[in-house]
């Protein structure tokens, strides 16, 4: 499986052409004690960049956004019953959604962890 | 401009909060701890449950020296302070002349002289206001050698007694303070703090503060508590935040204060008016149809936290209010907020909505505080 990284700090991890997206450590730990996460509805069709979920840390509001062009598959209703599963395990048990990829080349263009981690410092 | 191009004030406390592990953030004019590594939901739960140590010292402190130093504060604070009793503190509000508020205060009467604490964002303002008024009728001594630690939680008493030589010169009650021996340093601490909770504020030399934090700290169960929870705590307690729940655009009868007026300063009183804006203020304490707006409570419906600036609407979509501070409640595990709405909808238990995000949540006026106060009285 191939982890690619945005800008924005979220991660996608490529199994075939379904992407488990979330967000990266870094950027939980930016955001502080998540309360709140709402999740894209399953179907919605996503273009990269767009805003998916919907995030609240005691500290202020964010957006989860898509990192490609897909549809949503699954959401992991496990962050919405307990949002700081985000802080503990951001990039295994706390991942946002599934999404199928409608064009593998925009993952492909996406930062690789060595480019993401020198991204962050 | 970026935060770099502006000169950033350090209490001194600055080496001690880097060293805790703290994220530093510019909050009025100073580079400010806003959370340790335990993080903001585990400082807010860890105050409620123990003791959490604040710097708390951009805050100002200013006193006011002279025979005359009450009668000229009155000129300036709908408050009775010439009736304050030596040994107490009590909450007051620097008021313009159209009635609304320059600021929120506190004022303790040390006996000899009275010691004021007034916000970090505003003190410059403040203290060239007492100059400009009152600087001829008693002597405004400005404070910058002291720094300010606020040691609040249900564990506050037992820290503070563990390190106090004489644990019987230890205030009270609530609003009560006095001068306190702690790990053999000379400070004022007077009975009180922002949280809700019972609790203690130590005025302390900037030089002799780290020592006096160190001590603390060492005690059982007192953790530093930072920005984040800080805000959290207070407005779980129902407690306004000036430039925020409070501005010079908001009397104190619309921000819901008038308890800080006593009596002897209201129409009939003994001293009544006499501080700016008194006619607006007083016209309102005495026909509340002339209030058009209030501070209340507010609890939505759902779990998503509401924040400053949401538009406020009543079920027909018309706009009735905004929200002045929202966030999430670490010990009511749901979002709280504070906003003013339109009199008519100001009561306990009306339905409004709260513009979220293009959509109106469904959210009900509320009392507060949201969590008990437990003052020791």
């Amino acid at each position: 499986m191939t982890t690619r990284y945005t800008e924005d700090h979220e991660y996608i991890k490529l199994d075939g052409d379904i992407g488990t997206v979330g967000i990266t450590h870094f950027a939980q730990d930016k955001l502080g004690d998540l309360v709140y996460v709402e999740q894209p509805k399953i179907g919605k069709a996503l273009k990269q960049g767009d805003d998916a979920a919907i995030i609240e840390s005691v500290k202020a509001a964010a957006e989860a956004k898509a990192p490609v062009d897909g549809e949503v598959l699954e959401v992991n209703q496990a962050i919405v019953d307990d949002p700081s599963l985000v802080n503990s395990d951001p990039e295994n048990a706390g991942w946002f959604f599934k999404i199928k990829l409608a064009d593998k080349a925009q993952f492909d263009a996406l930062m690789d962890e060595a480019a993401y981690k020198k991204l962050i410092g | 401009m970026s935060d770099s191009a502006e000169q950033l004030s350090r209490t001194p406390l600055f080496d001690l909060h880097l060293s805790l592990g703290a994220r530093m953030v510019p909050f009025a004019g100073y580079e400010m701890p806003v959370q340790y590594p335990l993080g903001v939901m585990k400082e807010h739960l860890h105050t409620r449950a123990h003791a959490g140590l604040f710097d708390v010292s951009h805050m100002g402190q200013v006193e006011l020296h002279g025979a005359e130093a009450a009668a000229a504060l009155e000129t300036l604070v709908p408050v009775d302070v010439i009736g304050l009793p030596a040994g107490k503190q009590r909450y007051a509000l620097f008021t313009n002349d159209e009635g609304g508020i320059l600021d929120d205060l506190m004022i303790f009467n040390t006996g000899s002289y009275l010691h004021l604490v007034v916000n970090a964002a505003c003190k410059a303002q403040d203290i060239a206001h007492l100059k400009a008024k009152i600087g001829s009728r008693c002597e405004i001594r400005v404070r910058d050698d002291l720094a300010l630690l606020a040691l609040q939680g249900p564990g506050a008493e037992a820290a503070l007694a563990s390190i106090a030589k004489d644990v019987a010169n230890i205030p009270q009650s609530f609003m009560q303070g006095g001068r306190v021996l702690l790990a053999g340093i000379d400070c004022l601490v007077t009975r009180s703090g922002y949280t809700g909770e019972d609790g203690f504020e130590i005025s302390v030399p900037n030089a002799q503060c780290e020592a006096l934090a160190k001590a603390l700290l060492a005690a059982p169960n007192v953790q530093p508590i930072g920005l984040g929870a800080r805000d959290s705590l207070r407005l779980e307690a129902g407690l306004c935040l000036y430039g925020h729940d409070l501005d010079t655009a908001t009397t104190p009868v619309e921000a819901a204060l008038t308890w800080a007026i006593q009596k002897v300063r209201r129409t009939g009183g003994a001293r009544a008016g006499g501080f700016p804006g008194a006619n607006v203020i007083l016209a309102q304490l005495d026909d509340p149809s002339k209030v058009k707006r209030k501070r209340v409570g507010i609890k939505p419906e759902g779990r998503a936290p509401i924040r400053e600036g949401v538009e406020l609407q009543n079920e027909q979509g018309q706009k009735i209010g905004v929200v002045t501070s929202g966030g999430f409640a670490p010990s009511v595990n749901a979002p709280i907020v504070m906003g003013y709405v339109d009199t008519t909808y100001a009561s306990t238990g009306t339905k409004i909505n709260a513009l979220l995000r293009g959509n109106g949540a469904s959210v009900m006026v509320a009392a507060m505080p949201f969590a008990p106060h437990r003052y020791k009285r």
